[in-house]
Protein backbone atom coordinates (compact mmCIF):
# COMPACT_ATOMS: atom_id res chain seq x y z
CA UNK A 1 0.00 0.00 0.00
CA UNK A 2 0.89 3.58 -1.18
CA UNK A 3 1.72 6.44 1.86
CA UNK A 4 -1.44 7.33 2.87
CA UNK A 5 -0.14 10.99 3.82
CA UNK A 6 0.50 11.20 -0.63
CA UNK A 7 -3.78 10.65 -0.45
CA UNK A 8 -4.87 12.41 2.66
CA UNK A 9 -2.57 15.65 2.42
CA UNK A 10 -2.76 18.64 4.59
CA UNK A 11 -3.97 20.73 1.18
CA UNK A 12 -6.54 18.15 0.36
CA UNK A 13 -8.32 17.87 3.74
CA UNK A 14 -8.72 21.87 3.71
CA UNK A 15 -10.26 21.75 0.52
CA UNK A 16 -12.54 18.69 1.79
CA UNK A 17 -13.54 20.72 4.84
CA UNK A 18 -14.06 24.10 3.17
CA UNK A 19 -14.51 24.00 -0.37
CA UNK A 20 -14.28 27.05 -2.33
CA UNK A 21 -16.50 27.96 -4.20
CA UNK A 22 -19.18 25.84 -3.86
CA UNK A 23 -22.24 28.00 -3.31
CA UNK A 24 -24.23 27.27 -6.56
CA UNK A 25 -23.71 30.10 -9.26
CA UNK A 26 -26.58 32.14 -10.01
CA UNK A 27 -27.26 33.82 -12.50
CA UNK A 28 -25.01 31.38 -15.02
CA UNK A 29 -24.90 30.52 -18.50
CA UNK A 30 -24.06 26.89 -18.08
CA UNK A 31 -24.37 23.73 -15.71
CA UNK A 32 -23.36 20.05 -15.14
CA UNK A 33 -23.74 17.18 -13.35
CA UNK A 34 -20.85 14.97 -12.39
CA UNK A 35 -22.19 11.34 -11.63
CA UNK A 36 -19.84 8.18 -10.67
CA UNK A 37 -22.59 5.23 -11.17
CA UNK A 38 -19.99 2.90 -9.41
CA UNK A 39 -20.01 4.85 -6.10
CA UNK A 40 -22.38 7.01 -6.40
CA UNK A 41 -20.23 10.76 -6.22
CA UNK A 42 -22.05 13.63 -7.65
CA UNK A 43 -21.29 17.23 -7.93
CA UNK A 44 -22.81 20.11 -9.77
CA UNK A 45 -20.71 22.90 -12.02
CA UNK A 46 -22.06 26.46 -12.72
CA UNK A 47 -20.10 28.21 -15.33
CA UNK A 48 -21.00 31.55 -15.75
CA UNK A 49 -19.19 32.55 -19.48
CA UNK A 50 -18.90 34.63 -22.53
CA UNK A 51 -16.96 33.19 -25.47
CA UNK A 52 -13.91 33.74 -24.65
CA UNK A 53 -13.61 34.40 -20.93
CA UNK A 54 -14.43 31.74 -17.58
CA UNK A 55 -15.48 34.55 -15.62
CA UNK A 56 -17.30 32.27 -12.82
CA UNK A 57 -17.90 28.69 -11.77
CA UNK A 58 -19.29 26.69 -8.79
CA UNK A 59 -19.16 23.28 -8.28
CA UNK A 60 -21.09 21.35 -5.41
CA UNK A 61 -20.04 18.34 -4.55
CA UNK A 62 -21.90 15.14 -2.38
CA UNK A 63 -19.17 13.04 -1.99
CA UNK A 64 -15.46 11.76 -1.06
CA UNK A 65 -12.77 13.61 0.19
CA UNK A 66 -10.67 13.07 -3.03
CA UNK A 67 -13.95 14.76 -5.48
CA UNK A 68 -14.97 17.43 -3.30
CA UNK A 69 -11.19 18.57 -3.03
CA UNK A 70 -10.22 18.14 -6.69
CA UNK A 71 -13.64 20.41 -7.61
CA UNK A 72 -12.90 23.00 -4.62
CA UNK A 73 -9.09 23.37 -6.03
CA UNK A 74 -10.26 23.50 -10.11
CA UNK A 75 -12.64 26.15 -9.21
CA UNK A 76 -9.27 28.37 -7.88
CA UNK A 77 -7.56 27.25 -11.27
CA UNK A 78 -10.00 28.08 -13.30
CA UNK A 79 -11.96 31.18 -12.60
CA UNK A 80 -11.43 34.22 -14.65
CA UNK A 81 -9.24 32.48 -17.23
CA UNK A 82 -9.60 32.78 -20.98
CA UNK A 83 -11.69 29.48 -22.43
CA UNK A 84 -8.47 28.60 -24.27
CA UNK A 85 -6.34 28.11 -21.30
CA UNK A 86 -9.32 26.43 -19.39
CA UNK A 87 -9.12 24.03 -22.04
CA UNK A 88 -5.52 23.14 -21.75
CA UNK A 89 -5.27 23.35 -17.66
CA UNK A 90 -8.16 20.44 -18.12
CA UNK A 91 -6.17 18.52 -20.48
CA UNK A 92 -2.78 18.94 -18.62
CA UNK A 93 -4.88 17.29 -15.07
CA UNK A 94 -6.56 14.71 -16.80
CA UNK A 95 -2.98 13.92 -18.25
CA UNK A 96 -1.42 15.00 -15.06
CA UNK A 97 -3.92 12.28 -12.75
CA UNK A 98 -4.24 9.45 -15.48
CA UNK A 99 -1.34 9.84 -18.14
CA UNK A 100 1.28 7.00 -18.35
CA UNK A 101 3.98 9.06 -17.75
CA UNK A 102 4.74 9.66 -14.00
CA UNK A 103 4.65 13.75 -13.69
CA UNK A 104 6.85 15.95 -11.91
CA UNK A 105 5.66 17.71 -9.44
CA UNK A 106 5.77 21.58 -10.65
CA UNK A 107 3.97 23.74 -8.52
CA UNK A 108 3.75 26.84 -10.37
CA UNK A 109 2.08 25.06 -12.98
CA UNK A 110 -0.13 22.94 -11.29
CA UNK A 111 -0.84 24.84 -7.79
CA UNK A 112 -2.85 22.94 -5.48
CA UNK A 113 -3.41 20.04 -7.89
CA UNK A 114 -0.28 18.77 -7.38
CA UNK A 115 -1.63 17.84 -4.19
CA UNK A 116 -3.56 15.35 -6.11
CA UNK A 117 -0.86 13.70 -7.75
CA UNK A 118 -1.15 10.88 -4.83
CA UNK A 119 -4.07 9.71 -6.00
CA UNK A 120 -2.35 7.80 -9.02
CA UNK A 121 -1.18 5.34 -6.62
CA UNK A 122 -4.96 4.89 -5.33
CA UNK A 123 -6.42 3.07 -8.84
CA UNK A 124 -9.80 2.70 -7.51
CA UNK A 125 -9.94 6.44 -6.28
CA UNK A 126 -9.00 7.95 -9.53
CA UNK A 127 -12.14 8.93 -11.10
CA UNK A 128 -12.86 10.60 -7.50
CA UNK A 129 -10.56 13.19 -8.76
CA UNK A 130 -11.36 13.30 -12.45
CA UNK A 131 -15.29 13.83 -11.86
CA UNK A 132 -14.87 17.61 -11.61
CA UNK A 133 -13.14 18.06 -14.40
CA UNK A 134 -15.04 15.97 -16.38
CA UNK A 135 -18.14 18.42 -15.34
CA UNK A 136 -16.67 21.03 -16.46
CA UNK A 137 -15.89 19.94 -19.46
CA UNK A 138 -19.22 18.99 -20.52
CA UNK A 139 -20.59 22.49 -18.73
CA UNK A 140 -18.28 24.32 -21.25
CA UNK A 141 -19.54 22.31 -24.43
CA UNK A 142 -23.47 23.17 -23.13
CA UNK A 143 -24.03 19.29 -22.30
CA UNK A 144 -25.61 18.87 -18.89
CA UNK A 145 -24.18 15.59 -17.41
CA UNK A 146 -20.89 13.79 -17.53
CA UNK A 147 -20.04 10.52 -15.97
CA UNK A 148 -17.08 8.75 -15.00
CA UNK A 149 -18.38 5.59 -16.87
CA UNK B 1 -17.90 -28.33 17.01
CA UNK B 2 -14.63 -27.20 14.96
CA UNK B 3 -13.07 -24.30 16.91
CA UNK B 4 -11.67 -21.19 15.20
CA UNK B 5 -8.52 -21.68 14.41
CA UNK B 6 -9.23 -24.76 12.26
CA UNK B 7 -12.60 -22.82 10.32
CA UNK B 8 -9.96 -19.96 9.31
CA UNK B 9 -7.52 -22.79 8.27
CA UNK B 10 -10.04 -23.82 5.73
CA UNK B 11 -10.14 -20.96 3.89
CA UNK B 12 -6.80 -20.27 2.65
CA UNK B 13 -7.60 -16.80 1.30
CA UNK B 14 -7.74 -15.59 5.34
CA UNK B 15 -4.25 -16.13 5.39
CA UNK B 16 -2.99 -13.51 2.74
CA UNK B 17 -1.46 -10.07 3.72
CA UNK B 18 -2.94 -7.30 1.94
CA UNK B 19 -0.91 -3.77 2.15
CA UNK B 20 1.50 -5.71 4.25
CA UNK B 21 -1.13 -6.36 6.91
CA UNK B 22 -3.22 -9.57 7.50
CA UNK B 23 -6.14 -9.52 5.36
CA UNK B 24 -8.98 -8.66 7.58
CA UNK B 25 -12.41 -9.71 5.00
CA UNK B 26 -15.05 -8.02 6.24
CA UNK B 27 -17.03 -8.12 2.65
CA UNK B 28 -19.14 -11.23 2.82
CA UNK B 29 -22.04 -9.20 1.88
CA UNK B 30 -20.33 -8.22 -1.51
CA UNK B 31 -19.13 -12.14 -1.56
CA UNK B 32 -17.81 -15.15 0.95
CA UNK B 33 -14.75 -16.92 0.70
CA UNK B 34 -14.31 -20.28 -0.34
CA UNK B 35 -13.32 -23.37 1.37
CA UNK B 36 -10.42 -25.70 0.46
CA UNK B 37 -13.47 -28.17 0.23
CA UNK B 38 -15.45 -25.98 -2.79
CA UNK B 39 -11.67 -25.04 -4.29
CA UNK B 40 -10.74 -28.73 -4.31
CA UNK B 41 -13.93 -30.17 -5.50
CA UNK B 42 -14.29 -28.16 -8.49
CA UNK B 43 -10.85 -28.34 -9.42
CA UNK B 44 -10.75 -32.13 -9.69
CA UNK B 45 -13.99 -31.85 -11.43
CA UNK B 46 -12.47 -30.25 -14.18
CA UNK B 47 -9.59 -32.08 -14.00
CA UNK B 48 -11.10 -35.84 -13.94
CA UNK B 49 -14.71 -35.77 -14.12
CA UNK B 50 -15.19 -33.29 -16.73
CA UNK B 51 -18.30 -33.66 -19.44
CA UNK B 52 -21.34 -32.20 -20.83
CA UNK B 53 -23.95 -33.51 -19.20
CA UNK B 54 -27.55 -34.70 -20.30
CA UNK B 55 -26.72 -35.65 -24.20
CA UNK B 56 -23.78 -38.69 -23.96
CA UNK B 57 -23.91 -42.18 -23.81
CA UNK B 58 -19.96 -42.31 -22.68
CA UNK B 59 -19.10 -42.54 -19.39
CA UNK B 60 -18.06 -38.87 -18.07
CA UNK B 61 -20.90 -37.28 -19.57
CA UNK B 62 -23.11 -40.04 -17.86
CA UNK B 63 -21.23 -39.37 -14.38
CA UNK B 64 -21.21 -35.58 -15.20
CA UNK B 65 -25.08 -35.67 -15.37
CA UNK B 66 -25.07 -37.81 -12.20
CA UNK B 67 -22.98 -34.89 -10.32
CA UNK B 68 -25.30 -32.57 -11.79
CA UNK B 69 -28.20 -33.86 -10.59
CA UNK B 70 -27.12 -34.60 -7.18
CA UNK B 71 -26.35 -31.22 -6.81
CA UNK B 72 -29.41 -30.48 -7.56
CA UNK B 73 -30.87 -32.66 -4.97
CA UNK B 74 -28.60 -31.43 -2.35
CA UNK B 75 -30.00 -27.78 -3.15
CA UNK B 76 -33.53 -28.95 -2.93
CA UNK B 77 -33.09 -30.62 0.42
CA UNK B 78 -30.95 -27.54 1.83
CA UNK B 79 -33.71 -25.35 1.70
CA UNK B 80 -36.52 -27.84 1.80
CA UNK B 81 -38.39 -27.76 -0.96
CA UNK B 82 -40.74 -30.62 -2.11
CA UNK B 83 -39.08 -31.87 -5.17
CA UNK B 84 -35.92 -31.39 -7.28
CA UNK B 85 -37.87 -30.42 -10.06
CA UNK B 86 -38.71 -26.71 -7.97
CA UNK B 87 -34.86 -26.22 -8.22
CA UNK B 88 -33.74 -24.04 -11.83
CA UNK B 89 -29.97 -23.56 -12.25
CA UNK B 90 -29.57 -19.80 -13.12
CA UNK B 91 -26.81 -17.73 -13.08
CA UNK B 92 -26.97 -15.64 -10.07
CA UNK B 93 -29.93 -14.16 -8.02
CA UNK B 94 -30.32 -11.59 -10.09
CA UNK B 95 -31.05 -13.80 -13.35
CA UNK B 96 -33.89 -15.53 -11.19
CA UNK B 97 -35.26 -12.47 -10.13
CA UNK B 98 -35.36 -11.70 -13.90
CA UNK B 99 -36.63 -14.76 -14.90
CA UNK B 100 -39.42 -14.49 -13.04
CA UNK B 101 -40.50 -11.18 -13.32
CA UNK B 102 -40.12 -12.83 -17.44
CA UNK B 103 -41.64 -15.74 -17.69
CA UNK B 104 -44.24 -15.31 -14.64
CA UNK B 105 -44.51 -12.05 -14.17
CA UNK B 106 -45.48 -11.12 -17.83
CA UNK B 107 -48.33 -13.17 -18.30
CA UNK B 108 -49.70 -11.98 -15.03
CA UNK B 109 -49.85 -8.64 -15.00
CA UNK B 110 -51.62 -6.09 -16.72
CA UNK B 111 -52.89 -1.86 -16.66
CA UNK B 112 -53.27 -0.94 -13.13
CA UNK B 113 -52.01 -3.79 -11.52
CA UNK B 114 -49.47 -3.64 -8.57
CA UNK B 115 -45.88 -5.23 -7.71
CA UNK B 116 -45.30 -4.70 -3.77
CA UNK B 117 -41.32 -4.50 -2.86
CA UNK B 118 -39.47 -3.11 0.16
CA UNK B 119 -37.96 -0.11 0.03
CA UNK B 120 -34.90 -1.47 1.44
CA UNK B 121 -34.62 -3.51 -2.07
CA UNK B 122 -31.39 -4.45 -3.56
CA UNK B 123 -31.63 -2.85 -7.40
CA UNK B 124 -31.71 -6.37 -8.53
CA UNK B 125 -35.07 -6.66 -6.44
CA UNK B 126 -36.19 -3.32 -8.31
CA UNK B 127 -35.31 -3.03 -11.89
CA UNK B 128 -36.81 -6.43 -13.34
CA UNK B 129 -39.93 -5.41 -11.88
CA UNK B 130 -39.74 -1.85 -13.32
CA UNK B 131 -39.22 -3.35 -16.31
CA UNK B 132 -41.96 -5.67 -16.39
CA UNK B 133 -44.19 -2.80 -15.10
CA UNK B 134 -43.12 -0.89 -18.03
CA UNK B 135 -44.53 -3.31 -20.48
CA UNK B 136 -47.62 -4.69 -19.02
CA UNK B 137 -48.44 -1.05 -17.65
CA UNK B 138 -48.16 -2.27 -14.15
CA UNK B 139 -46.65 -0.07 -11.30
CA UNK B 140 -44.30 -1.16 -8.17
CA UNK B 141 -44.81 0.04 -4.75
CA UNK B 142 -42.19 0.20 -2.46
CA UNK B 143 -43.07 -0.40 0.85
CA UNK B 144 -42.09 2.15 3.52
CA UNK B 145 -39.34 1.09 6.30
CA UNK B 146 -39.07 2.45 9.59
CA UNK B 147 -36.00 5.04 10.64
CA UNK B 148 -34.58 1.38 12.15
CA UNK B 149 -34.23 -0.02 9.04
CA UNK B 150 -37.21 -2.43 9.63
CA UNK B 151 -39.77 -3.16 6.96
CA UNK B 152 -42.99 -0.90 8.43
CA UNK B 153 -45.72 -3.70 9.15
CA UNK B 154 -48.64 -0.97 9.57
CA UNK B 155 -47.56 0.52 5.87
CA UNK B 156 -47.00 -3.48 4.60
CA UNK B 157 -50.59 -3.99 5.41
CA UNK B 158 -52.11 -0.39 3.90
CA UNK B 159 -50.57 -0.93 0.80
CA UNK B 160 -51.83 -4.50 0.44
CA UNK B 161 -55.22 -3.82 -1.82
CA UNK B 162 -56.98 -5.46 -4.96
CA UNK B 163 -54.56 -4.50 -7.41
CA UNK B 164 -51.67 -5.94 -5.63
CA UNK B 165 -50.86 -8.78 -7.71
CA UNK B 166 -47.04 -9.65 -6.88
CA UNK B 167 -45.03 -8.73 -4.06
CA UNK B 168 -41.19 -8.97 -4.39
CA UNK B 169 -39.04 -8.66 -0.79
CA UNK B 170 -35.19 -9.65 0.39
CA UNK B 171 -35.22 -11.98 3.26
CA UNK B 172 -32.35 -10.48 4.52
CA UNK B 173 -30.88 -6.21 3.53
CA UNK B 174 -28.07 -6.47 1.87
CA UNK B 175 -26.83 -2.75 3.63
CA UNK B 176 -28.57 -3.17 6.45
CA UNK B 177 -28.50 -6.84 7.44
CA UNK B 178 -31.96 -6.83 8.62
CA UNK B 179 -33.86 -9.86 9.09
CA UNK B 180 -36.87 -9.50 7.55
CA UNK B 181 -40.59 -11.29 8.99
CA UNK B 182 -40.85 -12.55 5.98
CA UNK B 183 -43.19 -15.93 7.35
CA UNK B 184 -45.84 -13.53 8.62
CA UNK B 185 -45.87 -11.36 5.82
CA UNK B 186 -45.81 -14.42 3.53
CA UNK B 187 -49.22 -15.74 5.34
CA UNK B 188 -50.04 -12.48 4.81
CA UNK B 189 -50.02 -12.15 1.60
CA UNK B 190 -51.07 -15.64 0.37
CA UNK B 191 -54.18 -15.21 2.66
CA UNK B 192 -55.19 -12.52 -0.14
CA UNK B 193 -53.39 -15.26 -3.08
CA UNK B 194 -50.66 -12.79 -3.34
CA UNK B 195 -48.02 -14.77 -5.37
CA UNK B 196 -44.28 -14.10 -3.29
CA UNK B 197 -40.97 -13.92 -4.36
CA UNK B 198 -38.43 -13.78 -1.65
CA UNK B 199 -34.62 -12.93 -2.45
CA UNK B 200 -32.59 -14.62 -0.06
CA UNK B 201 -29.24 -13.67 -1.82
CA UNK B 202 -28.35 -12.39 1.80
CA UNK B 203 -29.70 -15.27 3.91
CA UNK B 204 -28.48 -18.23 2.99
CA UNK B 205 -24.86 -17.54 4.22
CA UNK B 206 -25.92 -16.78 7.31
CA UNK B 207 -29.00 -19.17 8.03
CA UNK B 208 -31.41 -22.17 7.82
CA UNK B 209 -33.82 -21.69 4.55
CA UNK B 210 -36.98 -23.43 4.83
CA UNK B 211 -38.79 -22.59 1.68
CA UNK B 212 -42.24 -24.86 2.43
CA UNK B 213 -42.09 -23.43 6.14
CA UNK B 214 -41.85 -19.95 4.81
CA UNK B 215 -44.47 -20.51 2.32
CA UNK B 216 -43.05 -18.04 -0.36
CA UNK B 217 -43.87 -18.82 -4.15
CA UNK B 218 -40.43 -18.39 -5.19
CA UNK B 219 -37.00 -18.15 -3.59
CA UNK B 220 -33.82 -17.20 -5.12
CA UNK B 221 -30.10 -17.04 -4.31
CA UNK B 222 -26.69 -16.76 -5.35
CA UNK B 223 -24.05 -19.30 -4.56
CA UNK B 224 -20.99 -17.06 -4.41
CA UNK B 225 -22.62 -15.64 -0.96
CA UNK B 226 -22.85 -19.22 0.25
CA UNK B 227 -19.35 -20.15 0.39
CA UNK B 228 -19.39 -21.32 -3.39
CA UNK B 229 -18.66 -20.54 -6.96
CA UNK B 230 -19.72 -17.43 -8.98
CA UNK B 231 -21.62 -17.27 -11.81
CA UNK B 232 -24.02 -19.66 -10.23
CA UNK B 233 -27.22 -19.65 -8.64
CA UNK B 234 -30.82 -20.86 -7.36
CA UNK B 235 -34.33 -20.53 -8.30
CA UNK B 236 -37.07 -22.43 -6.22
CA UNK B 237 -40.34 -22.15 -7.37
CA UNK B 238 -43.20 -24.35 -6.82
CA UNK B 239 -44.11 -26.93 -9.32
CA UNK B 240 -47.89 -26.09 -10.16
CA UNK B 241 -46.21 -22.50 -11.00
CA UNK B 242 -43.67 -23.46 -12.83
CA UNK B 243 -44.68 -26.16 -15.28
CA UNK B 244 -47.14 -23.26 -15.78
CA UNK B 245 -44.58 -20.60 -17.51
CA UNK B 246 -43.18 -20.05 -20.58
CA UNK B 247 -39.50 -20.46 -21.19
CA UNK B 248 -37.23 -17.77 -20.48
CA UNK B 249 -34.50 -18.49 -22.61
CA UNK B 250 -34.72 -21.13 -26.17
CA UNK B 251 -32.16 -23.58 -26.49
CA UNK B 252 -30.63 -27.07 -26.21
CA UNK B 253 -31.97 -29.38 -23.04
CA UNK B 254 -34.60 -27.38 -22.61
CA UNK B 255 -36.85 -28.69 -25.61
CA UNK B 256 -39.01 -31.79 -26.02
CA UNK B 257 -39.05 -32.07 -30.07
CA UNK B 258 -37.99 -29.16 -32.29
CA UNK B 259 -39.38 -28.13 -35.88
CA UNK B 260 -39.73 -25.70 -37.76
CA UNK B 261 -43.71 -25.62 -37.24
CA UNK B 262 -43.09 -25.65 -33.69
CA UNK B 263 -41.43 -26.49 -30.79
CA UNK B 264 -42.37 -28.31 -27.48
CA UNK B 265 -40.74 -28.33 -24.37
CA UNK B 266 -39.50 -29.89 -21.55
CA UNK B 267 -40.81 -29.68 -18.23
CA UNK B 268 -39.09 -27.66 -15.29
CA UNK B 269 -36.74 -27.51 -14.58
CA UNK B 270 -34.89 -28.40 -18.08
CA UNK B 271 -37.66 -25.90 -19.81
CA UNK B 272 -35.42 -22.72 -17.64
CA UNK B 273 -31.97 -24.30 -18.31
CA UNK B 274 -31.77 -23.58 -21.89
CA UNK B 275 -27.77 -24.61 -22.93
CA UNK B 276 -25.10 -25.71 -21.49
CA UNK B 277 -25.20 -25.02 -17.69
CA UNK B 278 -23.03 -24.14 -15.06
CA UNK B 279 -22.06 -27.83 -14.09
CA UNK B 280 -18.76 -27.11 -12.31
CA UNK B 281 -20.68 -24.15 -10.36
CA UNK B 282 -23.81 -26.91 -9.34
CA UNK B 283 -20.45 -29.53 -8.41
CA UNK B 284 -19.00 -26.64 -6.14
CA UNK B 285 -22.45 -25.39 -4.54
CA UNK B 286 -23.11 -28.66 -3.60
CA UNK B 287 -19.82 -28.94 -1.62
CA UNK B 288 -20.08 -26.13 -0.30
CA UNK B 289 -23.85 -26.72 1.00
CA UNK B 290 -22.02 -29.96 2.51
CA UNK B 291 -19.66 -27.64 4.48
CA UNK B 292 -21.93 -25.25 6.16
CA UNK B 293 -24.00 -28.64 6.85
CA UNK B 294 -21.29 -30.04 8.37
CA UNK B 295 -20.39 -26.50 10.28
CA UNK B 296 -24.04 -26.72 11.58
CA UNK B 297 -26.33 -23.06 11.65
CA UNK B 298 -26.40 -23.78 15.38
CA UNK B 299 -23.07 -22.84 16.09
CA UNK B 300 -22.74 -20.54 12.46
CA UNK B 301 -25.42 -18.30 14.01
CA UNK B 302 -23.91 -18.99 17.63
CA UNK B 303 -20.40 -17.03 16.26
CA UNK B 304 -22.58 -14.08 14.08
CA UNK B 305 -24.61 -13.14 16.83
CA UNK B 306 -21.59 -12.67 19.48
CA UNK B 307 -19.44 -11.08 16.33
CA UNK B 308 -22.72 -9.24 15.62
CA UNK B 309 -23.20 -8.01 19.16
CA UNK B 310 -19.46 -7.40 20.17
CA UNK B 311 -18.67 -5.14 16.83
CA UNK B 312 -21.80 -3.41 17.35
CA UNK B 313 -20.59 -2.10 21.31
CA UNK B 314 -17.19 -1.33 19.94
CA UNK B 315 -18.31 0.73 16.75
CA UNK B 316 -21.14 2.30 19.18
CA UNK B 317 -18.12 3.84 21.31
CA UNK B 318 -16.82 5.78 18.78
CA UNK B 319 -18.07 9.16 18.82
CA UNK B 320 -17.77 10.32 15.44
CA UNK B 321 -19.82 6.84 13.72
CA UNK B 322 -23.23 6.81 13.26
CA UNK B 323 -24.28 3.07 12.64
CA UNK B 324 -27.12 3.01 10.29
CA UNK B 325 -29.80 0.16 10.52
CA UNK B 326 -30.49 -1.14 14.19
CA UNK B 327 -33.14 -3.74 13.60
CA UNK B 328 -33.97 -5.96 16.38
CA UNK B 329 -33.12 -9.12 14.38
CA UNK B 330 -29.47 -9.19 12.19
CA UNK B 331 -26.82 -10.84 10.41
CA UNK B 332 -23.90 -9.66 11.38
CA UNK B 333 -23.37 -6.44 8.87
CA UNK B 334 -22.61 -2.96 10.19
CA UNK B 335 -23.05 -0.11 7.88
CA UNK B 336 -22.16 3.01 9.14
CA UNK B 337 -21.41 6.58 8.70
CA UNK B 338 -18.64 9.21 9.73
CA UNK B 339 -18.89 12.53 10.97
CA UNK B 340 -16.01 14.39 8.31
CA UNK B 341 -14.92 10.91 6.50
CA UNK B 342 -16.80 10.01 3.49
CA UNK B 343 -17.39 6.00 3.26
CA UNK B 344 -14.77 5.93 0.07
CA UNK B 345 -12.15 7.67 2.04
CA UNK B 346 -12.89 5.78 5.18
CA UNK B 347 -12.78 2.28 3.23
CA UNK B 348 -9.18 3.76 1.14
CA UNK B 349 -7.61 3.70 5.03
CA UNK B 350 -9.06 0.90 5.97
CA UNK B 351 -7.51 -1.02 2.97
CA UNK B 352 -4.25 0.39 4.04
CA UNK B 353 -4.20 -1.09 7.42
CA UNK B 354 -5.51 -4.74 5.42
CA UNK B 355 -9.02 -3.93 5.78
CA UNK B 356 -11.80 -5.17 3.42
CA UNK B 357 -14.78 -3.57 3.91
CA UNK B 358 -17.60 -2.05 1.03
CA UNK B 359 -18.00 2.02 0.83
CA UNK B 360 -20.57 3.46 -1.39
CA UNK B 361 -24.98 2.53 -2.13
CA UNK B 362 -24.57 -1.00 -1.81
CA UNK B 363 -26.84 -1.13 -5.07
CA UNK B 364 -29.45 -0.25 -3.41
CA UNK B 365 -30.13 4.04 -4.05
CA UNK B 366 -33.63 4.23 -2.66
CA UNK B 367 -32.52 2.65 0.76
CA UNK B 368 -29.86 5.44 0.78
CA UNK B 369 -32.20 8.24 -0.26
CA UNK B 370 -35.03 7.21 2.15
CA UNK B 371 -32.32 6.94 5.40
CA UNK B 372 -31.10 10.60 4.06
CA UNK B 373 -27.69 8.86 3.30
CA UNK B 374 -25.42 9.01 -0.03
CA UNK B 375 -23.45 6.31 0.71
CA UNK B 376 -22.16 3.95 3.96
CA UNK B 377 -19.29 1.86 4.98
CA UNK B 378 -20.50 -1.52 5.30
CA UNK B 379 -18.18 -4.14 7.25
CA UNK B 380 -19.93 -7.09 7.04
CA UNK B 381 -19.19 -10.90 8.63
CA UNK B 382 -19.01 -14.09 8.29
CA UNK B 383 -18.46 -17.09 11.16
CA UNK B 384 -14.44 -17.04 9.77
CA UNK B 385 -14.09 -13.82 11.62
CA UNK B 386 -12.81 -13.31 14.77
CA UNK B 387 -12.96 -10.52 17.46
CA UNK B 388 -9.61 -9.85 17.09
CA UNK B 389 -10.25 -8.43 13.61
CA UNK B 390 -13.17 -6.32 15.17
CA UNK B 391 -10.69 -4.70 17.21
CA UNK B 392 -8.60 -4.21 14.29
CA UNK B 393 -11.28 -2.16 13.01
CA UNK B 394 -12.04 -0.07 15.48
CA UNK B 395 -8.52 0.97 16.17
CA UNK B 396 -8.52 2.09 12.05
CA UNK B 397 -11.61 3.73 12.81
CA UNK B 398 -9.94 6.08 15.22
CA UNK B 399 -7.26 6.43 12.88
CA UNK B 400 -9.61 7.55 10.43
CA UNK B 401 -10.82 10.33 12.73
CA UNK B 402 -7.90 11.38 13.35
CA UNK B 403 -7.06 12.08 9.73
CA UNK B 404 -10.10 13.79 9.46
CA UNK B 405 -10.25 15.37 12.66
CA UNK B 406 -13.35 14.11 14.44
Amino acid sequence: MEDLSDLYQEIILSHNKRPRNSDPLDPSTGQADGNNPLCGDKLTVHVRNTESLLEAVSCDTDGCAISRASGSIMTTMVEGKLITEVERLIEETKLLLTGEDEPEVDLVQQGDMAALIGVRKFPARIKCATLAWHALEAALRGNDEASTE
Amino acid sequence: MKDEETIRSEFPILDKEVNGKSLVYFDNAATTQKPKAVINRISNFLSEENANIHRGVHHLSMNATKAYDEARSCVAKFINAESDNEIIFVRGATEAINLVANSFGKNLLDTGDEILVTEMEHHANIVPWQLIANKTGAKVIPIAITDDGEIDLKDFEAKINERTKMAAFVHVSNALGTVNPAKEMIHKLKSKNIPVLLDGAQAVGHQAVNVQELGCDFYVFSSHKLFGPDGMGVLYGKHNLLSKMPPYQGGGDMIEVVSFEGTTFREPPERFEAGTPNISGAVGLKEAINYVNELGWENIEKIESSLLNYATEKLSSIPSLKIIGKAKRKVPVLSFTMESAHPHDVATILDSKGIAVRAGHHCAQPLMKRLGVSATTRASMSFYNKVDEIDQLDEALKYVSKIFGD
